[in-house]
């Protein structure tokens, strides 16, 4: 018998053109709870999809309990006793909890095959009980809170016998006092022998509750620690890696007068308190955990989902914005975070793209201009370096760097003050991250006010004039860019 | 982490219960109403006649239920009564000496043959339900006025026996009754106990973690309209032995009948829920509204009208109340 | 597609487009049809057949919209009878002709509103859904109206809408065709048409681009309400009478000839040429079969199979192309 309950050993994943896991290890001893922490894109998710048998690894070996072990497809590793619960819940909401803890595992008469809904109530109602929940499982889905369908699922993931269960940022939407609660049924589970893999972007929810943590880079395993025996600044640097301030091409561009300013700014369930403001050539952070309600304030400024309370002002007049329409006229331009189904028109090429939100500047009493249109599209491609042989190339032939750059394109063609970035990289390559940087910073010299969302700490702390830090739907830190370091920003992002 | 849990469960249920009692009570205070008006309403006569009436909506009720569930709707059921009910009809008419079982099972087979070639159009073919059931809705039409050659099968033309299916007790109890019955046992048994059953509702509350949960989103697609077609032809030879005719244009329309009661029952339009429970009580509402009407004199051109609000009425409130319901949820969001 | 013939113009993929086999189609429809009867090829019978079937053919051009919007409308045959009916009744009550009509045209503009502004009032509701009851309540009404009589005897110079000729050529046919340009012109050389396109592929991307989704939404529904309409009045000029239970079944000729004319009911695809090509191919289906006596029950299976099969084989041939494009697209997203 090994100590391990799980190994994994010099895994490696290659999807076509991208190394997703590159020489990776992992050791996981029954009853602990052992945090993965690295960037967005260090290669978590694969491994994660590794362990659960969604992905196959192309070299490396899995041992559980010192048996070599291959998963050819999800349910083996389910009935190897692997469970995963993932951020966003998946769950039916028209139905009791009972049936979506047994979904796909029903209990059933012998014979008749008739579903056994007593012994499927207690046995659920048992596992809640046991994970100190205090609803019935004959509660509907729907109407449970997001950390209550949590429980529901690490129930199932219980009901199932797993003996490891996998988190992934389970805390990121949760608030306080339920992340509480998360971190005590979690111990309770280590108590009894389930070991945990628990991921996250909270050093909080790491000091809590892991005894080890393990880190991955850029696809690579840097190295694993007691928790306590490694210090924040250097967990820090083992996960970031690099040196800051590079590759960030921001040129310092003149500070001018106030163009938005924003007071009290709330919408029931997601923000509330909100107040900031923005000058001409600035670039204002707007950082802090996903799920903080970032998103959701610059899209009530942009009108997608209004604001219930307080005042919008822009260049010193009230303004109510209530559409997208409205915005774009108060000269207020937004590059959603999901370019794929928010931002673009896949099926459409770059040039209808980028045209798309000036229809009417680029037509005479709504005829088109096919000629002006031609005209804008291929100097704006040009001008944000679209790499591509036509701009009548669909838009879902580029790679993800140049679709962005067709989206930020879109937002040039309107007479705009203030432009806001949702996540202006993600999901992106780092050569095109460069170039992404340099026409944001060319955006803030030309006297635009740029607010910039993002997760990534280097491109916060290297790119913006100002970091605004939410937590929980509040602001919870103003930081001056100059000032701004790492620590800062965690400790407003995260704690009280 | 759950402040008010209890709170919670009660909140949902007592929508629940709310639209079931409330239905319940609408139903007594109209009959009390329409009684006053008329007093022939609450006679044994017209009650049995309303109560068999209403058995065959209510049969098709559940087979709409289960469409309805997996987010589709399915025009096509009028048609696919009127097919069998009309070569139930042709087919008696020239075997006289067929067992009344024998016909029930030959309607019933001829709906699931229609049904199951609606479910693969939709299923496998990718076709919206509604374009798939419109389409339909004109072939089985066209193919009942082709089978009869565009005449009638009257009521001379059938056997007595077959028409006792519909006028005939079984201890005492009506047939088409002791039918709806049956049909309402068995697919409370279905849907509710189960697996494939379940996985129905599955489908039509998530169908992408249905998938990954590993049920065959196809199959069941295919199998509700199956079901659906099935009872189709069950309710086919019942219109067509209770009204002892069998017309190219019998029960034109009715789908809309049924779609009503489904609504009018709780079911969610947009997929997902429905209860059998509601839909027996959204069945008999709309058994007694036919039925009433006429007798306080409301004149039977109002009933599409009225019909056509109910069924707007009905599913501007369900989406009113879920809203509520959502709204409520994010009040209690601390911030 | 439109990308396609501008600047990667090939002759194949210009020949393999969805509308060449439509005309095909209805050559061969119309070579069929001279073998059957004598009588067919002949140029005064084909104009009037045309008389026969283009009063429907009005929806079709909004229906078009509607389809590339992603939603359905099956209440236009509804409208066209209440807005009859209401036409033909406030005539016989005394009012003029000419201010009837124009109350019928804006019966069928209310008619359409309300469906528009359900649609995108309640969003959890489907078009399907609120289509389906504004179907019932407006044929409701117009038995309402009319209970089961029927009211015409208009002016003389009513009926020339439905039989008139203008220089040899019927009015109605005239009147099909300046709808199909400006219809055709506002779908493909207006702002209004590329929006719609842009919410019918993707009407989150439209809204985040500033496209005003729901106003446009509304525009079209109340513009099929007009069309509905519009084909009220030739239809009621060419019976002389109407009846609540007029142009019923009409929603299923007007889809039909929509999704055969190659616009997609995913959203976002087809163009307006391919509709009208659609028009004159099941009319002249139906013409021809009329000519041997075909019952009107066979059209029927005929016209519902045509409507299943139109959708079906554009369905089985992406599936395989989608695939590939998702692996690639799957793969770009990790790369990139």
């Amino acid at each position: 018998m090994s100590e391990f309950v799980l190994e994994l050993r010099g895994i490696t994943k290659t999807f076509p053109g991208v190394k997703a896991l590159d020489d990776v290890h992992f050791q996981l001893k029954p009853g602990e709870i052992h945090a993965l922490m690295g960037e967005n894109g260090a290669g978590k998710s694969t491994f994660i999809k590794v362990i659960t048998g969604v992905h196959q690894p192309d070299e490396g070996e899995m041992y559980l309990n010192g048996q070599k072990v291959e998963f050819r497809n999800p349910k083996e590793a389910k009935n190897q006793g692997i469970a995963a619960i993932y951020q966003h819940v998946t769950c039916y909401p028209d139905l009791n909890v009972t049936e979506n803890i047994f979904m796909g595992h029903e209990k059933v008469q012998k014979g008749t095959r008739r579903i056994l809904w007593k012994e499927m109530h207690a046995e659920a109602n048992k596992l809640l009980r046991e994970l100190g929940a205090n609803f019935d499982a004959k509660a509907l889905m729907g109407t449970l809170s997001v950390a209550e369908q949590q429980i529901v699922e690490i129930a199932k993931a219980l009901s199932t016998n797993a003996k490891i269960i996998i988190m992934d940022e389970p805390t990121a939407a949760l608030t306080r006092n339920e992340s509480e609660e998360l971190y005590r049924i979690t111990e309770k589970l280590r108590d009894s022998g389930t070991s945990v893999i628990f991921i996250s972007h909270r050093f909080e929810d790491m000091y809590r509750l892991a005894s080890k943590v393990t880190v991955f880079r850029d696809s690579k395993y840097i190295g694993s620690w007691g928790v306590h025996d490694i210090s924040n600044e250097e967990l820090i640097v083992a996960m970031v890696g690099r040196e800051i301030k590079q590759l960030f091409p921001k040129t310092e561009a003149v500070i001018g007068e106030e163009v938005l300013s924003v007071e009290n700014l709330g919408r029931t369930g997601f923000f509330a308190g909100v107040s900031f403001n923005l000058r001409k050539g600035e670039i204002l952070g707007l950082t802090g955990l996903v799920g903080a309600g970032r998103s959701e304030v610059c899209q009530a400024l942009f009108g997608i989902e209004p604001a219930d309370k307080g005042k919008i002002r822009i260049k010193g007049l009230e303004k109510k914005i209530t559409n997208p329409q409205q915005a774009m006229k108060q000269g207020i331009g937004y590059l959603p975070e999901d370019r794929q189904q928010q931002g673009l028109i896949l099926s459409w090429g770059i040039d209808k793209n980028i045209t798309l939100p000036s229809l009417d500047h680029l037509s005479s009493k709504g005829w088109l201009n096919k000629k002006k249109e031609e005209a804008i599209a291929s100097s704006l491609s040009k001008k944000v370096s679209v790499k591509t042989p036509s701009i009548y190339n669909l838009v879902s032939s580029l790679s993800g760097g140049n679709q962005q750059k067709v989206a930020v394109a879109k937002l040039l063609t309107s007479d705009l003050d203030i432009i806001i970035l949702d996540e202006p990289t993600k999901g992106v390559d780092v050569g095109a991250k460069s170039a992404i940087y340099e026409i944001i910073s060319d955006l803030a010299c030309q006297g635009y006010g740029v607010i910039m969302v993002s997760s990534e700490m280097p491109e916060v702390l290297s790119m913006c004039d100002r970091i605004l830090v939410m937590r929980e739907g509040r602001i919870t830190a103003e930081i001056d860019g100059k000032y701004a370091t790492q620590e800062a920003i965690l400790e407003a992002a995260m704690t009280n | 982490m759950s402040e008010k849990p209890t709170a919670k469960v009660s909140l949902s249920a007592s929508i629940a219960r709310f639209r079931e009692v409330g239905l319940l009570g609408f139903i007594i205070l109209m009959s009390i109403v329409v009684q006053l008006r008329n007093p022939s309403f609450l006679t044994l006569e017209n009650l049995n006649d309303m109560i068999t009436n209403t058995a065959i909506l209510s049969i098709l009720a559940i087979g709409m239920m289960l469409v309805i569930i997996t987010g589709g709707i399915d025009l096509s059921i009028g048609a696919t009564l009127a097919l069998s009910g009309m070569i139930t009809a042709l087919t008696v008419g020239a075997y006289p000496n067929l067992n009344p079982i024998m016909a029930i099972l030959l309607g019933i087979l001829v709906g699931i043959v229609s049904g199951g070639i609606l479910g693969v159009i939709i299923s496998k073919g990718g076709v919206l339900p509604i374009i798939a059931t419109l389409g339909m809705m004109y072939i089985f039409r066209g193919l009942t006025f082709m089978v009869s050659g565009g005449k009638w099968v009257s009521a001379h033309q059938m056997p007595v026996s077959f028409k006792g299916i519909a006028t005939g007790s079984f201890l005492g109890i009506n047939n088409l009754i002791l039918i709806a019955v049956i049909t309402y046992l068995i697919f409370f048994y279905f849907i509710n106990h189960t697996r494939t059953g379940r996985q129905i509702y599955a489908v039509g509350s998530n169908p992408d973690s249905a998938k990954i949960s590993g049920i065959n989103h196809d199959r069941i697609i295919w199998l509700v309209y199956t079901l659906m077609g099935g009872l189709s032809g069950l309710a086919g030879v019942l219109w067509v032995s209770k009204f002892a005719s069998a017309q190219g244009d019998t029960a034109s329309g009715y789908e809309l009948t049924v779609i009503a009661a489904c609504v009018l029952g709780g079911v969610n339009i947009a997929g997902g829920s429905g209860k059998i429970s509601g839909l027996i009580l959204g069945s008999v509402l709309i058994g007694i509204l036919n039925n009433a009407l006429p007798l306080i004199n409301v004149s039977p051109f109002w009933q599409m009208g009225i019909q056509g609000s109910i069924i707007l009425i009905a599913v501007i409130l369900n989406a009113l109340v879920k809203r509520g319901v959502d709204l409520n949820a994010l009040m209690r969001r601390k911030i | 597609m439109e990308n396609l013939s501008k600047k990667n113009f090939s002759l194949k993929t210009f020949f393999l487009q969805w509308e060449w086999l439509l005309v095909l189609l209805f050559i061969l429809v119309n070579i069929i049809n001279t073998n059957l009867s004598p009588y067919y090829l002949n140029f005064n019978s084909l104009r009037d057949a045309t008389m026969t079937f283009l009063d429907k053919a009005f929806m079709v051009f909004p229906m078009v919209l509607i389809i590339i919007l992603r939603d359905i409308d099956i209440s236009v045959a509804s409208i066209v009878a209440l807005a009859s009916v209401i036409m033909a009744h406030l005539y016989s009550l005394g009012v003029p002709m000419e201010m009837t009509i124009v109350i019928c045209l804006a019966v069928g503009a209310i008619c359409g509103l309300i469906n528009g502004l359900l649609i995108v009032k309640f969003k959890e509701l489907s078009a399907v859904i609120v289509t389906l009851s504004t179907m019932i309540i407006y044929r409701g009404i117009a038995y309402i109206i009319l209970e089961d009589q029927s009211a015409g005897s208009f002016p003389e110079w009513f009926g020339f809408l439905g039989w008139g000729y203008v220089f040899g050529i019927p009015f109605i046919l005239i009147a099909f065709v300046v709808m199909a340009i400006i219809f055709g012109l506002l779908l493909h050389k207006t702002t209004f048409g590329r929006r719609v396109y842009a919410i019918g592929n993707n009407p989150t991307a439209a809204r985040f681009s500033g496209v005003q989704v729901d106003k446009i939404k509304v525009i079209v529904f109340t513009l099929a309400g007009i069309m509905a309409a519009i084909t009220a009045l030739f239809l009621t000029s060419r019976m002389g009478s109407t009846r609540p239970n007029v142009a019923t079944g009409y929603e299923l000729d007007v889809i039909a000839m929509v999704v055969l004319g190659g616009i997609s009911t995913a959203g976002g695809k087809g163009r307006m040429v391919g509709a009208v090509i659609a028009v004159f191919l099941i009319g002249f289906l139906r013409n021809g079969l009329g000519l041997i006596n075909m019952p009107a029950q066979v059209l029927m299976i005929i016209i519902g199979l045509l409507l299943i099969i139109a959708v079906m084989v554009p369905n089985l041939k992406p599936k395989v192309k989608l695939k590939t494009k998702a692996v690639k697209s799957q793969s770009k997203q990790i790369a990139g």
